[in-house]
C-alpha cells in the first residue's frame, strides 16, 4: 500500500513515542511508589497507531488496562499521561484514574478501563450517538484475547451489527491473558473468526506490521464510516513485558518465544521496510527516536513539578450535583 | 425544583401512564432523549407486516412512543442487558440523554458491571471530564406469584454505590416528576417503579414538573412516632398509621422517594418531634436502607429517641412463590402496627 512522507512519519513517529512511554514511564512511576496497576503495551504499538491514523479527533476509542498506546495513538499528551500516572492534578484525571483510567474527552479517548471488555460498550454507544446524530463518527473498541472471551464483547458484536453501527471490534491478541496462553483459553484459533456469528467482517492481520494493521484497518474505518455497519480486526502482537511490572513472563513462556517476537519488533519492521523506499531516511528516524526521548524527560519533569491533589479532592466530581455535606455526614477524614 | 402548575390542567392518572407521559414529555422537549430496552415497544422490525409497537413495554409504560419519536429513539434491544445498558452508558457519556429499560431489577446480574464499573464511576475516574446523564428505568416489587428472579426490591444495593443516584416514586404525581428529574439530571439515576403501583390513580398535572432529588416528603403528620416508607410501603404506613390511630397513637408518615440522595435531615427532624422510628422497607434487611437510616438516627438524634430505631422488611431470604410463603414475605400493615405497639409500651 502506497502511504505518503508524512504518514510514514505520523505512524514512525506515533510508535516511537509509545515505546519510550512505556520504556520510561513506567519504571519512573514504580520509582515514585505507585507501580500498583500498570500494565506496558510495548511490542503492541503498530496496532493503535495503524488503526488510530485512520481517526480524526472527533472519532471515539474504549481502551483497556494496556491502553497508554490507545492514549498516545488518539492525540492524548504523553506530558499529561505522565502526570496521571504519578498521581499528580495536573493529569487529564487530575490523579483521579492513574494508568487504567486515562481519559481525555476533548479527544475522544472514552478512557483505559480497568475491567477486562467493559468498555466495549461505551465504545458501542458512542457509535450508536454518532449514528443517532448523524456526525459521521465512528468508535473503535479495543479488547485483547482475554476480552475476546467476555460475554459483553458477544452481546455488543450483535448489537452493533443489527443497529448497524460504525464501530471497529480490534482484538489486540497478544498471547496471553494475564499468564494464559491463548490456545487453551480461545476455542478457536483466530478470533476473527468469532465475527462469521455476528454477520460482519473478521480480519486477522499481523499486528507487529503497522503496515498491515493500517491497510485492513482503513477498511473496516471505511465501511463504518459509510454506514455499512461493524467489522472485527483481530490483530496478533505481543507484548515484551509480563501482565504487570510484578509479573515474570519466563514464568510462563520461553525465552525462545519472547527471541522471536522481539526479532519482529514493529518499530524494527517499520525500518525494514521504508529503508529502500525513499521516502524517509533512517537518520529521520534516529531524529524521532531522540525526540522521543526528550519528549519523556519533559513529561517527566513536568509529572514530577506538578501539585499532588489536596486530600479534600476525594469528594470532588462523584457526581455533577450531589449535597456534599451528605457525602461527608458522619465522617471526618481530617482527624 | 416544582414547577407551579394550576389546576385546571390536573387530571387523574394511573401510575403507569404518569410514567409514560413522562418519558413522552422529556422525548419532545429534549430530541437527544433516546430509550431503548426489550420489549419496550414490541414486535420490532415488523412493520412491513403492520406490526407496530406490539407490546407498548412489558407493563405498558412506553406505549406510543415509538409512534411519535420513531424507532431512532425509542430502540427495542436484543434480550442483551450487558450490551443495551452499556451502549446507553457510552451514549450518554458522548452525548445523548439516555434512558434504558431493565425489565426487572433482578435482572441487573447480568449488566451490573456496566453500572457499577462505568456508569458510577467513570465521572470520577476521569476527574469531572465526563458527565453521564443516564437513566435506567427498573421494576421492584413482590406479591405477584413471580417468585424469586421477578419480584426483589433491592434498591439498597444502589444507594450503596457512589455515583449512583435512586428514587422510588409511590404514586403517578411523583411517577412523573421524579421521571422528568431523573432524565434531566446529569448524573446516572436509577429509577425504581414498583409493580404493585402501575393501576393506582392519582391526581397529576398535565404540565411537566420536576420533583428534586433527595427530598422526601411528609404524607401524614403525627407526633407520638415517625414511619418511613419505601415506595409502595410507604402505603402499608399510612395503613398502619389509620389502625394505629383508632388507639390513640398518632403515626408521622414520610415518604422516601429517594434512595440515593437519602434525605436524612427530614427524618431526624421528625424524629426529634416523635421520638420513635420505623422503617418500613420490602428489601431485605441485612446493609439494607432501613439499617442505614436507623444507624444515622441512632447517631445524629440518639439524645431524643425514647426507643430503639426499628426495621419492618422484608425476611433474610429470596422471594418465595407460593401464596402462603410470599404473604409473609412482603411486610404489611399489621406487622408495622405490632412494631410500632411495642415501641410505643416501652415508654
Amino acid at each position: 500500500m502506497e502511504l505518503d512522507r508524512e504518514m510514514l512519519l505520523h505512524l514512525y513517529r506515533t510508535m516511537t513515542t509509545i515505546r519510550h512511554f512505556e520504556e520510561r514511564g513506567i519504571p519512573e512511576t514504580g520509582q515514585r511508589g505507585m507501580s500498583g496497576s500498570v500494565h506496558s503495551s510495548a511490542g503492541q504499538e503498530a496496532v493503535p497507531t495503524g488503526i488510530c491514523a485512520h481517526l480524526t479527533v472527533d472519532d471515539y476509542i474504549g481502551s483497556t488496562h494496556r491502553g497508554h498506546g490507545h492514549c498516545i495513538a488518539k492525540g492524548v499528551d504523553p506530558k499529561l499521561m505522565m502526570a496521571e500516572l504519578f498521581g499528580r492534578s495536573t493529569g487529564p484525571n487530575k490523579g483521579k484514574g492513574g494508568s487504567m483510567h486515562i481519559a481525555d474527552m476533548s479527544k475522544g479517548m472514552l478512557g483505559t478501563n480497568g475491567v477486562v471488555a467493559a468498555s466495549i460498550p461505551l465504545a458501542v454507544g458512542a457509535g450508536l450517538t454518532s449514528k443517532l446524530r448523524n456526525l459521521g463518527r465512528v468508535a473503535v473498541a479495543f479488547f485483547g484475547d482475554g476480552g475476546a472471551n467476555q460475554g459483553v464483547l458477544h452481546e455488543c458484536m450483535n448489537l452493533a451489527s443489527v443497529w448497524k453501527l460504525p464501530v471497529i471490534f480490534c482484538c489486540e491478541n497478544n498471547g496471553y491473558a494475564e499468564s494464559t496462553p491463548v490456545e487453551y483459553a480461545l476455542s478457536t484459533a483466530r478470533v476473527a473468526d468469532r465475527a462469521a456469528g455476528y454477520d460482519m467482517p473478521g480480519i486477522h492481520v499481523d499486528g507487529m506490521d503497522v503496515f498491515d494493521v493500517f491497510e485492513a484497518a482503513g477498511e473496516a474505518v471505511r465501511r463504518a464510516r459509510s454506514g455499512e455497519g461493524p467489522s472485527l480486526l483481530e490483530c496478533r502482537t505481543y507484548r515484551y513485558y509480563g501482565h504487570t511490572v510484578f509479573d515474570n513472563p519466563l514464568s510462563y513462556r520461553t525465552q525462545e518465544e519472547q527471541d522471536y517476537w522481539r526479532n519482529r519488533d514493529p518499530l524494527k519492521l517499520f525500518r525494514e521496510r521504508v529503508a529502500d523506499g525513499g521516502l524517509v531516511s533512517l537518520t529521520e528516524l534516529d531524529q524521532m527516536d531522540e525526540e522521543a526521548t526528550e519528549m519523556m524527560e519533559d513529561a517527566i519533569r513536568f509529572a514530577d513539578e506538578s501539585p499532588l491533589p489536596e486530600p479534600l479532592e476525594i469528594y470532588d466530581d462523584v457526581y455533577v450535583d450531589y449535597p456534599k455535606d451528605m457525602m461527608k455526614r458522619g465522617i471526618n477524614l481530617e482527624v | 425544583m416544582t414547577t407551579a402548575m394550576t389546576p385546571t390542567t390536573t387530571r387523574e392518572l394511573r401510575y403507569r401512564e404518569a410514567i409514560n407521559e413522562a418519558l413522552r414529555q422529556e422525548m419532545e422537549r429534549d430530541e437527544t432523549v433516546i430509550i431503548m430496552g426489550e420489549e419496550i415497544a414490541g414486535g420490532a422490525g415488523r412493520e412491513h407486516l403492520g406490526i407496530v409497537d406490539a407490546w407498548g413495554g412489558p407493563f405498558r409504560t412506553t406505549v406510543g412512543l415509538i409512534q411519535q419519536f420513531g424507532n431512532q429513539r425509542v430502540l427495542d434491544t436484543p434480550l442483551s442487558e450487558a450490551a443495551f445498558v452499556g451502549t446507553a452508558i457510552g451514549a450518554a457519556s458522548t452525548g445523548m440523554r439516555a434512558v434504558a429499560e431493565l425489565m426487572f431489577v433482578d435482572f441487573v446480574g447480568v449488566c451490573m458491571d456496566q453500572l457499577l464499573n462505568n456508569a458510577a464511576k467513570m465521572r470520577y475516574m476521569f476527574g469531572g471530564q465526563v458527565t453521564v446523564p443516564f437513566t435506567m428505568l427498573t421494576r421492584i416489587g413482590a406479591g405477584f406469584g413471580s417468585a424469586a428472579q421477578h419480584s426483589e426490591s433491592f434498591y439498597s444495593i444502589f444507594s450503596h454505590i457512589p455515583g449512583l443516584k435512586g428514587v422510588v416514586p409511590s404514586d403517578p404525581y411523583t411517577a412523573k416528576g421524579l421521571l422528568i428529574a431523573a432524565i434531566r439530571d446529569d448524573d446516572p439515576v436509577v429509577y425504581f417503579e414498583h409493580k404493585g403501583l402501575y393501576g393506582d390513580m392519582g391526581p397529576v398535572p398535565e404540565e411537566p414538573y420536576a420533583i428534586p432529588l433527595g427530598k422526601a416528603r411528609t404524607v401524614r403528620s403525627g407526633s407520638d412516632i415517625t414511619l418511613v416508607g419505601i415506595s409502595r410501603m410507604t402505603w402499608v404506613c399510612t395503613e398502619a398509621a389509620d389502625e394505629l390511630a383508632k388507639e390513640g397513637v398518632n403515626a408521622e408518615v414520610i415518604d422516601l422517594l429517594s434512595v440515593s440522595p437519602i434525605d436524612y435531615d427530614l427524618i431526624i427532624d421528625s424524629v426529634r418531634r416523635t421520638h420513635r422510628l420505623v422503617v418500613v422497607d420490602e428489601d431485605t434487611p441485612v446493609c439494607s436502607l432501613a439499617s442505614d437510616i436507623c444507624a444515622r438516627v441512632a447517631e445524629e438524634a440518639f439524645d431524643y429517641l425514647d426507643a430503639p430505631p426499628s426495621r419492618v422488611t422484608a425476611p433474610h431470604t429470596p422471594v418465595p412463590y407460593s401464596r402462603p410463603l410470599e404473604n409473609v414475605y412482603v411486610p404489611n400493615a399489621a406487622r408495622v402496627v405490632g412494631t410500632v405497639q411495642r415501641l410505643v409500651k416501652r415508654g
